[in-house]
């Protein structure tokens, strides 16, 4: 176990370094000067413009602006945005909010996704079944900012159950959201969870159990159901990564100031240590939490041991 | 193993063509047939026809949109600005007092290209380097493997912004297409090459490989169609997940500029107008999400048809 967790850190370098160069050069290759922009129309004294170039490290090649940044990241140092604020302010600032969001959104995704999963393989080629199967590709299909509109306008607006947008509301204000956030995923557990059910359900050991004369109730509770997990709960902790990334749009409809909206402020006004910053933020969540899968893998099935 | 076979062949190499052909009919016969099997399985299935005859109707509105109205998606009359749905405009008008329901029929252009277009090429580019991969390991796999890591590190939303607005200083149909197809097509790889890897061990491959079939060969006539029907599969749904991405990346402001017309874009649009003119909404959201469903069904039914064990 122990060595095979060291040979997996191990892996995670080319994969870090490689991820954040390429994210680092392509937000760096914008043509143009950022520091110049800054100004806006009034001119920059070249005095003034050379130090914060200095300051920035930008007129060093992009690899060596890299080596220094990597550096950094690793002493905690995520840079300086453009006003000369940390980055690491903002993510503190930032990242609470969109962990919340995750949170909430992985919770109606846990918890509706795999009842919704389980009542449909139970009962397969039952009207529950069709119902959940049908409901699950329209909302696959519905592209999120389509739903999210929908949402916003019928339940905040319209009906005002929830309030529109903003975080002013405190929790209250982050159900609706969460809920666009976490539909996507909610239909691939519920769809999962869906088919792992009903191959379990036709396993042999599933026959045994019945056949020994156990409730049905503890045959697919406890026999069929612990087996059927284990997809399920190795796509949630992927998911988990996935929904902080993913929450830019779903921030931009709600105006919530999460990761995704900074980092898309950051892109619009090029500033690269920003964007850099919060990328290399989650290419580490999405890294552990693929260790965390593999992990769970050993642990919700004996037969795996990892050597 | 392949120095005996290589010796032989340029003597045999006529007739090695005519004793290998026997044992290749009998795959393709096979293949043939789970392919049949599968139309017969489909040609039954509402759902299969269903999503047929809507993804037929909108590669007919992208091809030919003249069929479906007479009116021009950029002549608009600002006197007309912000009309709801009637019976002389169908959809309504927009802001500029465009036709509403010319331009989301115009709409379907763009995203049946990019959907298309970005699913071929990714999944070209994924069978060469997947069946590559999958089928001499080592070294090549490793290199490989370790690239798609890095791309998969990457939340794809993001990546998009990212390369869109820093990369390209006009954003049209070909850099959308283009930043699609580099950020989608690991995915696909990995499925051709576990598809690729379980093929590669089977008994027909190891005859083909006796009877001195080249690497080559074997990849081209066993292990690619024998593999290949997950690959349709997923890829039926990519076209879908491909089409939802550019209207999403559309959305946000780094895809399709203005004057282009694109569902994505015209919800961008009608955003900032959801209280006062919802159709501006409502309308191209349908076409979008039905278009995305309409992909999704037909995936979900070539999965059914093509892997017997599901039924």
């Amino acid at each position: 176990m122990g060595r095979y967790l060291a040979r997996r850190l191990l892996q995670f370098i080319p994969v870090f370094a490689g991820a954040t160069l390429l994210i680092f050069l392509m937000v760096w290759a914008i043509p143009g000067d950022p520091i110049a922009a800054l100004a806006g129309d009034r001119h920059m004294p070249d005095a003034v413009r050379e130090q914060i170039r200095a300051r920035y490290n930008l007129d060093d090649p992009l690899i060596v602006q890299y080596g220094k940044y990597v550096g950094g990241v690793f002493q905690g140092d995520f840079g300086d945005d453009f006003r000369g604020r940390p980055v690491t302010d903002l993510l503190s600032q930032r990242l609470p909010i969109t962990v919340r969001l995750a949170l909430l959104a992985f919770g109606f995704e846990v918890v509706l996704g795999i009842v919704a999963g389980i009542v449909a393989g139970v009962r397969k080629g039952g009207f529950l079944d069709n119902l959940v199967l049908v409901s699950t590709l329209v909302v696959i299909a519905i592209p999120i900012f389509v739903l999210g509109f929908l949402a916003q306008l019928v339940l905040g607006v319209r009906l005002a159950w929830f309030p529109v947008a903003g975080i002013q509301h405190g929790l209250y204000s982050y159900l609706l959201p969460a809920m666009v956030l976490g539909s996507v995923s909610l239909a691939y557990v519920a769809r999962l969870t869906r088919t792992s059910v009903v191959e379990n359900l036709r396993a042999d050991y599933v026959r045994t159990a019945t056949a020994k004369g156990l409730a049905r109730r503890r045959v697919v509770g406890v026999h069929a159901l612990r087996n059927s997990l284990i997809p399920v709960v190795t796509f949630l902790a992927v998911d988990l990564g996935a929904l902080m990334g993913g929450a830019i749009i779903t921030e931009t409809i709600f105006n919530i100031p999460g990761i995704g909206r900074a980092v898309f402020e950051g892109v619009q006004r090029q500033e690269g240590t920003v964007v850099v910053g919060i990328v290399t933020f989650l290419v580490v969540v999405y890294l552990l939490a693929n260790l965390l899968v593999d992990l769970l893998y050993a642990v919700l099935d004996p037969r795996i041991r990892y050597e | 193993m392949s120095d005996g076979p290589t010796v032989k062949r340029s003597s045999l190499s006529s007739r090695s063509y005519t004793t290998e052909e026997p044992e290749a009919e009998p795959a393709v016969g096979r293949e043939g047939s789970l392919y049949l099997d599968a139309w017969r399985h489909l040609r039954r299935r509402p759902m299969f026809i269903i999503a047929t005859a809507m993804i037929l109707l909108l590669a007919l509105m992208a091809i030919w949109p003249g069929l479906f109205t007479n009116a021009d998606p950029l002549a608009c009359d600002l006197a007309d600005s912000l009309l709801t749905p009637s019976s002389e405009h169908w959809f309504g008008t927009d802001l500029q007092g465009c036709d509403y329901y010319a331009r989301t029929i115009y709409g379907a252009r763009v995203s049946i290209t990019i959907g298309v277009l970005v699913t071929a090429v990714s999944t070209l580019i994924a069978v060469a380097l997947g069946s590559v991969a999958g089928f001499y390991g080592g070294f090549v796999d490793t290199v490989i493997a370790r690239i798609t890591d890095i791309w998969f590190a990457i939340p794809t939303i993001l990546g998009g912004i990212v390369i869109l607005r820093s990369v390209f200083s006009t954003r049209g149909l070909f850099q959308v297409s283009l930043v699609l197809i580099v950020l989608g097509w690991p995915t696909m790889l990995r499925l051709v090459r576990s598809a690729v890897l379980s093929v590669k061990e089977t008994d027909y491959v190891d005859a083909a490989r006796a009877l001195g079939a080249t690497n080559f060969r074997i990849i081209r006539r066993h292990v690619l169609p024998n593999s290949i029907a997950p690959v349709i599969v997923y890829a039926t749904i990519t076209v879908g997940g491909i089409i939802s991405a550019e209207a999403a990346l559309s959305f946000l402001g780094v895809g399709l500029q203005l004057p282009a017309i694109s569902w994505g874009l015209m919800i961008s649009v009608a955003q900032n107008r959801i209280l006062t003119a919802p159709h501006l909404l409502l309308f191209p959201g349908l076409f979008l999400s039905a278009t995305v469903f309409s992909f999704i069904l037909m995936g979900d039914a070539l999965r059914d048809a093509l892997d017997p064990r599901l039924r």
